[in-house]
């Protein structure tokens, strides 16, 4: 698709560009190149060093790291097309967007549209610098898929909320400065007795459990809270207008998720890594053709998920809303990151199954982590399960069997 | 399953007793927290050695109970049903390599003490990552063995093993010229690599050109029968969990979506069981046992996989805690997958095999 800018509009896009360039020359620390942002503040008990410091700041002083964020809370102002450009330029560089996490993916945007301007003035410029962390307080003991069942009750004691309850699987509970929770406010209405509340993690009651992974890591927790005040004005909406708000902030994270299995998107090809770790024949070929069968069928199934994932953005843009195959993309970019992760310690073979030593290398070591991590792909931001229920019901109208 | 004469099935009801009563996962986990390399618990293998399994296809002049393989599989499925760490499977596969090739002294010298638990052997085969017993390099020269082998599973409290040379299958002793490096796996059983540097061997001379593969094929099988044992109890946690967990006020099992996907995966056990107890009778009968350990283990492959990935999904986050057992069929699927062959090798080598 060609784009016809007139004269005035190229100018102003090779100025822009020249101006990213300048920035990033300035800014970007060299030593960071190449590396990235590693699992989006989930797994983010690592201390920053100075570089990955100093380059969060300078981005996130600019705005950057939230690029078409409004400039009055501290966003990038930019349109959709200086946004790529700054993408592309970022990528040249072999550099990276430092500001990430919860509050990047889904929560600011939810502020952005339900907080009021009070909110917005105190929690946005924080998240666009990366100065405070978010957890989501969504799911429960007994609201897991079933959301709305949550029982994590907020009292109203006039000017504050008294909240009392239990949630779990709370990523990265642990790092967190702020979570933002459904709570219930009314017990006679599963739906309408929800509402979003802001609470502060180290207000007295908070208390974080960490649990243990498959994958030997520790980056999700149980969290309690027994009495703990938290003010009213950190109510965002209406109270009983936590459903809604709470379902278009999963619509974010959903939209976010699609494809974000590790080891879904980077990394050396599976055919280099064949190479590398099987055999080959004189002329280059896999000497393993059953092997060689099944890359080039996963690959032409990536590819055609690249494809999807692409028309859906295109569809949804166009639309001015959700597309029609978005509630398809998690389900099948999650497991396709789980097939690809598969396939790679397959091909590795039992140097790619190593839990700890010397005698593998920090790739095989972090492939058997992320290929162990992966599996929560399928399961939260709505399981693979939910998503055939949503396809089923809502997209091709089929009747609710419960 | 299987119809079992009597004597068979007072072995799996003893098996199964035994596993649940005095080695469930708990076990596994004391094993994996003391981090010792040989990673299982020698107060157990003594006890399983007095109940005659160390002895099953061993012959009762040398010890055993001549039992058979079909009875070592029913042991075995029990053992992985609660992921009990030993090094049973492996003695059983180093005795038959020995039953196989070994002369009459071999056999006296160490059946007997394998049968009793006395001794722990182990079969040391291949020298990579990939199961690949047709470029080995591992060379005998004068008696004295040297190279190099890979992944050896439960090397590190054996006392001997049965290592593949470029001609053939060797003993070997713990001791000089042996040196193991522990390769710790996902599993946390015992891996170590081992290199052979010129190690005192004792040649398996009596079993013919093809005894490596006649040995690989009981590997295949038995290893399977471990996968069998895993998958059954994957299987019957997630249905369990599934017909006790309430989510939108009612079980989980009444959901169409999930019944549906319970079915395939029942189905897939049910073809995954009858490869493996056709394989381990084709052993007991001498007849195309080739063809059926390759059935037998592509299929436990197949479905093995499969099983321990639906296991997690199905149990939702609490599936991928620590805390919770399921994991650890997951782990130990995948390097058992990787062990004697992957689909994808036995693929090819079932199409070898039928002249395509
Ligand atoms: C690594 C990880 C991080 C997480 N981080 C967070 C977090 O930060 N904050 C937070 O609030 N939550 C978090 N979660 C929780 C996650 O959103 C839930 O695990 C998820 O919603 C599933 O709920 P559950 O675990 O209770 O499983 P269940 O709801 O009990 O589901 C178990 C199984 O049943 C299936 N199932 C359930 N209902 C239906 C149905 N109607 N039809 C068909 N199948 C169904 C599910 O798909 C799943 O396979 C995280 C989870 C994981 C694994």
């Amino acid at each position: 698709m060609a784009t016809q800018l007139e004269p005035e509009a190229r100018d102003s896009v090779d100025v822009f560009r020249e101006e990213v360039r300048q920035f990033i020359a300035d800014n970007f620390p060299e030593e960071l190149k190449g590396k990235g942002l590693s699992m989006a503040g989930a797994e983010g008990g690592a201390k920053e060093t100075p570089a990955q410091q100093a380059w969060r700041e300078a981005m996130g002083q600019r705005g950057w790291g939230t690029p078409t964020w409004p400039k009055e809370y501290g966003g990038g102002g930019l349109n959709r097309k200086q946004a790529a450009i700054l993408n592309e330029e970022l990528a040249r560089a072999g550099a990276y967007n430092p500001i990430g996490g919860m509050g990047v993916m889904m929560f600011g945007p939810t502020l952005l549209e339900y907080g009021s301007e009070a909110q917005k003035q105190e929690h946005i410029p924080p998240i666009c610098r990366g100065e405070i962390r978010w957890c989501q307080g969504y799911s429960e003991p007994n609201a897991g898929s079933d959301l709305a069942n949550l029982q994590t009750m907020a009292e109203d004691k006039g000017d504050h909320y008294l909240v009392n309850g239990q949630k779990t699987w709370t990523s990265g509970g642990q790092w967190a400065d702020k979570c933002f929770a459904i709570v219930r406010t009314d017990r006679s209405d599963k739906h309408k007795g929800i509402s979003f509340l802001l609470i502060d993690m180290d207000s007295p009651g908070v208390e974080v459990r960490p649990i243990t992974m498959i994958s030997g890591t520790s980056p999700f927790c149980e969290t309690f809270f027994t009495d703990v005040k938290v003010p009213k004005e950190n109510l965002v909406g209406e109270e009983g207008q936590g459903w809604t708000i709470g379902k278009r902030l999963l619509q974010h994270e959903r939209t976010n998720l699609s494809g974000a299995a590790p080891g879904g998107r980077s990394g050396a090809s599976l055919a280099d890594i064949a190479k590398k770790y099987g055999r080959v024949n004189k002329d280059g070929t896999l000497a393993d053709p059953v092997l060689r069968d099944r890359i080039a069928d996963f690959e032409i199934r990536w590819t055609s998920f690249l494809h999807t994932a692409r028309r859906a953005v295109e569809e949804s843009k166009a639309a001015g809303g959700v597309s029609e195959i978005s509630s398809a993309l998690k389900k099948l970019g999650t497991k396709m990151g789980q097939e690809r992760a598969e396939l790679t310690i397959k091909i590795m073979g039992l140097q790619g199954l190593g839990w700890e030593g010397d005698n593998f290398s920090p790739i095989e070591l972090q492939g058997v982590r992320a290929w162990l991590y992966g599996k929560a792909t399928t399961i939260y931001g709505g399981s693979t399960e939910i998503q055939n229920n949503v396809i089923a019901k809502r997209v091709l109208g089929m009747l609710d069997h419960q | 399953m299987a119809v079992l004469n009597e004597e068979q099935e007072m072995l799996r009801d003893m098996a199964r007793e035994w596993a649940t009563n005095e080695s469930p996962v708990t076990e596994f986990r004391k094993v994996r927290a003391s981090g010792e390399p040989e990673a299982f618990d020698r107060a157990a293998y003594a006890t399983m050695a007095e109940m005659g399994w160390a002895g099953i296809i061993i012959p009762e002049e040398h010890g055993g109970s001549d039992f058979g393989f079909l009875s070592a599989g029913l042991v075995v499925e029990e053992l992985g049903k609660t992921l009990t760490a030993s090094p049973l499977i492996a003695t059983t596969l180093a005795a038959s390599a020995i039953m196989l090739g070994g002369s009459e002294e071999q056999k006296s010298k160490w059946l007997p003490k394998l049968a009793s638990g006395e001794a722990i052997a182990t079969l040391a085969i291949d020298e990579g990552p990939h199961h690949d017993p047709d470029t080995l390099e591992a060379s005998v020269s004068g008696s004295k063995l040297t190279g190099t082998k890979a992944f050896v599973a439960e090397a590190h409290g054996a006392d001997l093993f049965v290592v593949a040379a470029k001609d053939g299958l060797y003993l070997v002793e713990k001791g000089d010229g042996v040196t193991l490096t522990t390769r710790r796996l996902t599993d946390q059983r015992s891996h170590a690599d081992i290199a052979f540097d010129g190690a005192a061997a004792d040649k398996l001379a009596n079993g013919g050109d093809d005894l490596l593969d006649k040995v690989l094929d009981r590997a295949r099988v038995l290893t399977a029968a471990e996968m069998l044992g895993m998958a059954q109890i994957v299987f019957d946690t997630t249905l369990a969990y599934l017909k006790q967990r309430v989510q939108f006020n009612q079980v989980l099992s009444s959901f169409q979506a999930l019944q549906h996907r319970m079915a395939d995966l029942f189905a897939d056990l049910a073809q995954m069981r009858s490869a493996v107890e056709a394989g381990l009778q084709a052993i007991d009968s001498g007849a195309g046992v080739s063809r059926a350990a390759i059935v037998a283990k592509a299929e436990a492959n197949r479905v093995m996989h499969t099983m321990s990935n639906e296991g997690i999904q199905l149990h939702g986050g609490i599936g991928m805690t620590d805390e919770y057992d399921i994991g650890f069929y997951l782990k130990r699927a995948r390097v058992l997958e990787a062990a004697w062959g992957t689909r994808s090798f036995l693929k090819n080598r079932f199409a070898t095999l039928g002249g395509y």
